[in-house]
This record gives C-alpha cells, sequence and structure tokens, in this order.
C-alpha cells in the first residue's frame, strides 16, 4: 500500500491528540509513516506506533527550537524524497498550515487547508471543508503533486491498529534561507490543568453578558464539573477578562467539541465560524433574540448568574 | 534611502451578508457585497505606524481581485497608503493559494519592496498560509502571526502567540510579515484622508505584465479541484426554555439525557 506522511505535533514526545486523528485518517488512504521533529522520538515511537504508524522517521536539531517553520520544511521535504508518500498530512494549527504551505511550494503540489474529514477517492484523497462559517460543506481535491492536506482537531476518533512503528533517522539539510527568522526567546504557556481547548470533548464559554474578569470563576467552576475547557467570545477577551489564548471564532481557536456550552454569548458570525461545528451546542442567553438560538440543540433563556452555578450544582450532584 | 513596504490586502464577501458559490463552485463575488478584508485593515494600520515611524517610507497597498477589488484598495488609500497595485485579469477567475501565491509574489517583486505586511487570513477562504508561501517564493524571512511588531535598524522584531508559547521572533529585512487581530485596532480614514485617495495612483497590472501563463493559475491551471459544494442544512430546532427557576434543572436533564453527565 502507498504511504502516507504524518507530521507529528508533540511536546518533548509527548504526542498531542490531533496526531491520533491524522493517524487514524491516513489509514483510510495508505500507510502512515509518521515524522517526528525534535528531542523524544524515542518516548513518541509506541504511541506513533499503537495508532499505525508503520515507520517513525525522526530529525533533532537545534534549527528546529531556534528558527521559525523553515527548518521543519525543510525536514519534511527531506521526508518525502525518502518516502514518495500518496500525500501528507498535518495538524491544522497555525504553524501546520505555515508548513504546509511552504512545503507543497517545494515540492510542486497543491494544498487543502481545515479538512474535517478525509476519504479515499478514485483520484486521490478527497477532503471534506467546512467553509463561510460552516454554512457550506465543501470536497476538494489535490490535482497537482502529492496532496497536502491539513486537518482540524476533532475531526475523527482515534483509533488504535498496532503497526511496526521502526524507528529511523531522517538526514535534514538546513536550507541557507531556512534559518531567517530566529527565535529570541520562547515563553511556554502556562498550563491550567483543563483540557486543551481545540482538544476538549466538552467546552464552555462565556462573553460579554459575564460582565467581568471576576465572574469568569463562574463559567470556570462548570468547566471544571463537566471536566470542560474554558473558552471566551472576542468581546470577553478584549475587555480583558479572560486571555486571549482562549478566544473562539474565526480569529481565534476554532472548535468542534461533543459539547459546546455559550453564556452569555450573542452568537455573532466571526464567533460561530469558530464553534459551529460542535456536535451539541447548548445556550445560555437572556434575550430570547440572541442569534445563538438558532443553533442550539438546547437553549435556556435567562440569567446566567441564576443558571449557571445552578446548573453547576446539578452537575456535581448527578456525578455524585 | 526609503522603507518600501507592500501590505497585501484581499477584497471578500461580506462576512454577515448571504455568501455562496456560483454554478462553477467558485465563490459567488458577483452577487454579494464586498469589502477590504476586516483582518487586513490590521496590516495596513501596522505599515502605517511603521512608515511614520521610519525616516522616510512609502506604503503600497497590493490587492490580487475582480474589478470590485478596487473599493478594498480606496479603503487603504483613505487609511493613509500612499499607492496601489490591482492585478487584475479574466483568466484570474477561480485561482487557489498557489496560483494567488505566485500572483502576489511577482506582483511584489515588480513594485519593489523592503517589506510585506499581511493579515493574519482572509475572512473568505480563512487558510492563513499567504503570508508564508511569499516567504517561500520570495526566498525572504517569514515572520508571522505578529501581535505585536516593530521595524529598526534594518530588522523586523515581533511577538507570536502560538499554539503552545509566546515567541519572540527577529529577521533582517527583506522579509514578509503578517500581523493578527491582537497587533492594534486600525484607523477611521478621515474625510480629509478619503479625499486625498481619490488623487492617489492605481496601476493596474494583468498577467502579461507579469510574465505569467494564463494555464499558471485560475480555474484550469488550479492545483485543487473543488467538486462539491453545499449548504449546510439549517439545524433543526432545537428545545427552547424560559427559565423560571428550574432552566438550570431542565438544562441539567438533557444533558444527562445526553450522556454528558
Ligand atoms: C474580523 C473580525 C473577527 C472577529 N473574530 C471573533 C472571534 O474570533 N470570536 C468572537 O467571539 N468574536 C469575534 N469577532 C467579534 C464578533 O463580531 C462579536 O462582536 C463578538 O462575538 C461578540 O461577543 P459576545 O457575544 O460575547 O458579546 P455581545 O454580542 O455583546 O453579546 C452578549 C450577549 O450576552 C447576553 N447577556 C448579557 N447579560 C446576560 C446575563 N446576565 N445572562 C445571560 N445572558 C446575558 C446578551 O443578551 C447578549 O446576547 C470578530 C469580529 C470581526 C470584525
Ligand atoms: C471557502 C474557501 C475555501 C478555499 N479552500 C482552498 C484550499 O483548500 N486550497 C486552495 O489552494 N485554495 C483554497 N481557496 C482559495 C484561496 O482562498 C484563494 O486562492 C486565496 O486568495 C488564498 O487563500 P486565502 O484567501 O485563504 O488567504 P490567506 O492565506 O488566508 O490570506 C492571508 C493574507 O494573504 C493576503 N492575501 C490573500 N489573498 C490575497 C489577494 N487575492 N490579494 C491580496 N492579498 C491577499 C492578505 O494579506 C491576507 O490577509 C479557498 C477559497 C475559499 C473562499
Amino acid at each position: 500500500m502507498a504511504e502516507v506522511l504524518v507530521y507529528v505535533d508533540h511536546v518533548d514526545g509527548a504526542v498531542r491528540k490531533p496526531t491520533l486523528e491524522l493517524l487514524t485518517l491516513a489509514r483510510r488512504i495508505g500507510d502512515p509513516v509518521a515524522v517526528h521533529l525534535g528531542a523524544g522520538a524515542d518516548a513518541a515511537a509506541a504511541t506513533l506506533a499503537e495508532y499505525g504508524a508503520v515507520k517513525v522517521l525522526t530529525a533533532d536539531a537545534p534549527e528546529f527550537a531556534d528558527y521559525l517553520v523553515a527548518p521543519k520544511v525543510d525536514a519534511l521535504q527531506a521526508a518525502h524524497e525518502a518516502v514518495s508518500p500518496a500525500a501528507v498530512l498535518l495538524p491544522s494549527s497555525t504553524e501546520g498550515k505555515e508548513i504546509a504551505a511552504r512545503l507543497a511550494l517545494r515540492i510542486g503540489s497543491g494544498i487543502i487547508t481545515d479538512a474535517v474529514d478525509l476519504e479515499a477517492g478514485d483520484s486521490g484523497p478527497v477532503a471534506t471543508q467546512s467553509v463561510f462559517a460552516a454554512s457550506f460543506t465543501t470536497k476538494s481535491r489535490v490535482t497537482k503533486g502529492t496532496p497536502v492536506i491539513t486537518v482540524k482537531p476533532n475531526s475523527a476518533a482515534p483509533e488504535t491498529a498496532q503497526a511496526a512503528g521502526t524507528v529511523e533517522q531522517l538526514s535534514v539539510t538546513f536550507g541557507e534561507k531556512s534559518t531567517g527568522t530566529k527565535v529570541v526567546s520562547r515563553t511556554p504557556r502556562e498550563s491550567t490543568g483543563r483540557p486543551e481547548l481545540t482538544e476538549a470533548a466538552i467546552v464552555v464559554s462565556g462573553g460579554r453578558g459575564v460582565n467581568g474578569a471576576e465572574n469568569f470563576s463562574i463559567i470556570e467552576e462548570l468547566a471544571d464539573a463537566l471536566g470542560a475547557a474554558v473558552g471566551a467570545s472576542r468581546a470577553a477577551v478584549d475587555a480583558g477578562w479572560y486571555p486571549h489564548t482562549h478566544q473562539v471564532g474565526q480569529t481565534g481557536k476554532s472548535v468542534s467539541p461533543q459539547l459546546y456550552i455559550a453564556a452569555g454569548i450573542s452568537g455573532a458570525i466571526q464567533h460561530r465560524a469558530g464553534m459551529q461545528t460542535s456536535k451539541t451546542i447548548v445556550a445560555i442567553n437572556k434575550d430570547s433574540e440572541a442569534p445563538i438560538f438558532d443553533l442550539v440543540d438546547y437553549g435556556v433563556v435567562g440569567d446566567l448568574f441564576d443558571v449557571v452555578p445552578k446548573l453547576t450544582e446539578e452537575v456535581k450532584t448527578r456525578k455524585g | 534611502m526609503s522603507l518600501r513596504i507592500v501590505v497585501c490586502v484581499k477584497y471578500v464577501p461580506d462576512a454577515t451578508g448571504d455568501r455562496h458559490f456560483a454554478d462553477d463552485l467558485t465563490v459567488d463575488r458577483d452577487d454579494v457585497d464586498g469589502l477590504l478584508s476586516e483582518l487586513d485593515e490590521y496590516a495596513v494600520e501596522q505599515a502605517l505606524q511603521i512608515a511614520e515611524d521610519a525616516e522616510d517610507a512609502e506604503v503600497t497597498v497590493l490587492t490580487v481581485g475582480p474589478e470590485d477589488a478596487r473599493d478594498a484598495l480606496r479603503k487603504a488609500l483613505s487609511m493613509g497608503a500612499d499607492k496601489a497595485v490591482h492585478v487584475e485579469d479574466d483568466d484570474l477567475h477561480g485561482t487557489d493559494a498557489i496560483g494567488t501565491s505566485l500572483v502576489l509574489a511577482k506582483a511584489i517583486e515588480k513594485t519593489g519592496y523592503d517589506l510585506v505586511v499581511c493579515g493574519m487570513a482572509s475572512t473568505d477562504g480563512t487558510m492563513g498560509v499567504l503570508p508564508a508561501m511569499l516567504a517561500e517564493r520570495l526566498g525572504v524571512p517569514q515572520v508571522t502571526l505578529l501581535s505585536e511588531v516593530s521595524v529598526a535598524d534594518g530588522k523586523v522584531t515581533g511577538r507570536r502567540d502560538g499554539d503552545t508559547a509566546t515567541e519572540q521572533l527577529e529577521a533582517a529585512l527583506p522579509a514578509v510579515v503578517s500581523v493578527t487581530d491582537q497587533s492594534g485596532e486600525a484607523r477611521y480614514p478621515s474625510f480629509k484622508g478619503i479625499m486625498a485617495a481619490k488623487k492617489k495612483p492605481v496601476q493596474s497590472l494583468d498577467l502579461d505584465d507579469l510574465d505569467i501563463d494564463a494555464d499558471e493559475v485560475g480555474l484550469e491551471g488550479s492545483w485543487t479541484a473543488v467538486d462539491e459544494a453545499a449548504e449546510r442544512p439549517a439545524r433543526t430546532a432545537g428545545t427552547i426554555v424560559t427559565d423560571e427557576g428550574e432552566g438550570a434543572k431542565q438544562l441539567a436533564e438533557f444533558l444527562a439525557g445526553q450522556k454528558f453527565i
């Protein structure tokens, strides 16, 4: 069977969930070959094999951390030459999309970003995209070169399928121009202890209706009771009530959880762009005319300051 | 020596309006209201600020798009850009990201540049790939997704709030930059700016001017094909209750029924 390159998103060898989803999707079109760059490949290899990687190509060099994006493109280009894959899959993170963009040009291929599903087709992989704030669903193909496709988190449920996962060193030569953008310093984001927003099965978001940074604890308490991640609308973020890294929407994160709860959020098109593909949508809003109610599976017209704390209590009681 | 800044701006269908596809599965741009992508206003703003801080600088706004795309250029000129370049050609209809990056790169080279400034993503395609593609094609550093940017001593520096970390970046000019909506509110065009914009030069270029063959771009030359575009079925009307003291309980009941609790 044809091989499919899968770019591994990881933190020091801890493989992130979107990569397991990619491996699962890759198996529909061929044999996954994982590309692991940076430290921790040995730790990662077992997980990658468990989810179907027949091979793990690995390279570690300071360039990956010291310069932006381009050295990783060099490595993927080397992997592409080594394997001649049927497709290259990357996670639709900001960096994943940038690597994909440059790789596509280097290897003379078309690119599709933000796929939400992937299938084998008669003439190569067929990607489903959810566009215009999820109001249209399209099916597209790459028609020239090796399809380079980025896939959104939560597009598939990770399935195990033990494979060999043989680790092989990838030899990478860094281009002269690949070290143009220096990463002068890096401050890792502090962990909140909650699930990562884009990967979470449940997201509870607060908007302008939350009316103050101190009130976000109401949202956090519900999130903790449900084991959920916390999101925010841009209005809440711009007001300084919650960090920008938690913004859901067109210019924030796009989420696709099993359950999305919006409290005090009106449902502007740019917010909807980031959450409309959630499986089940719930809203709590005191304005019965709020556009968010057009999307919901269940809506409560009411004051979030009454409803949310009571709901948190209900959840805690029922969970025992 | 003058700092030459080129800002890439896209003309997009209004996101709050009715966006749809034409029969050939390209975006319908004829029947909808278009405007300068709101995320590119941030790019224009940062370019203008960089120019104001420089001793001598010139800001050119560049768009690839149909006749109406001139509106986007007009807006950027009225904000304060000095001149505009419009790449317009019937053969461009249906061009994908690879093709668009080719056209933009050639137009940027023809215009001459020390710094290219882009938005973080268009509000229609929302791919967020063009800035990286331009850096690749032009062979210059990419300093992208910046929430803060400054240019001094032939260097661009900026802050990138990535997925797992915040990074401080640095590169020598020439370079391609993209800025996020956290970079600072865009200014409104003043009346004076609007009047002045009418007199500013807009250069029109076609594919011949850029030495690009028609078959490298457009729907035919595209590297991707859209086979289907279907409007998402409207969500079936959900249950909506009004809280009269029992709202939380009813909602918990629903969540339990769906096995969330
Ligand atoms: C280019 C661009 C990009 C954008 N990107 C994003 C993005 O990524 N994410 C995003 O969210 N927005 C984005 N926006 C902004 C977006 O257009 C809206 O302004 C924003 O989503 C509004 O946030 P909100 O719903 O919290 O506030 P509002 O629209 O002010 O709504 C607040 C809601 O809270 C309700 N409410 C108030 N008090 C209570 C209470 N006590 N109990 C219950 N309900 C209450 C109100 O009835 C109202 O419906 C973008 C805009 C632009 C132009
Ligand atoms: C719904 C939809 C889905 C699409 N999916 C794909 C796909 O999967 N693959 C593909 O190859 N093409 C796709 N396209 C086509 C693609 O959007 C266009 O070719 C486009 O011009 C480049 O991508 P973008 O607009 O998403 O740019 P982005 O990379 O999101 O734009 C970033 C920045 O680049 C600059 N820029 C982008 N376009 C222009 C322009 N025309 N003129 C001046 N500056 C510009 C702006 O500064 C902008 O802020 C899609 C288009 C739509 C509408």
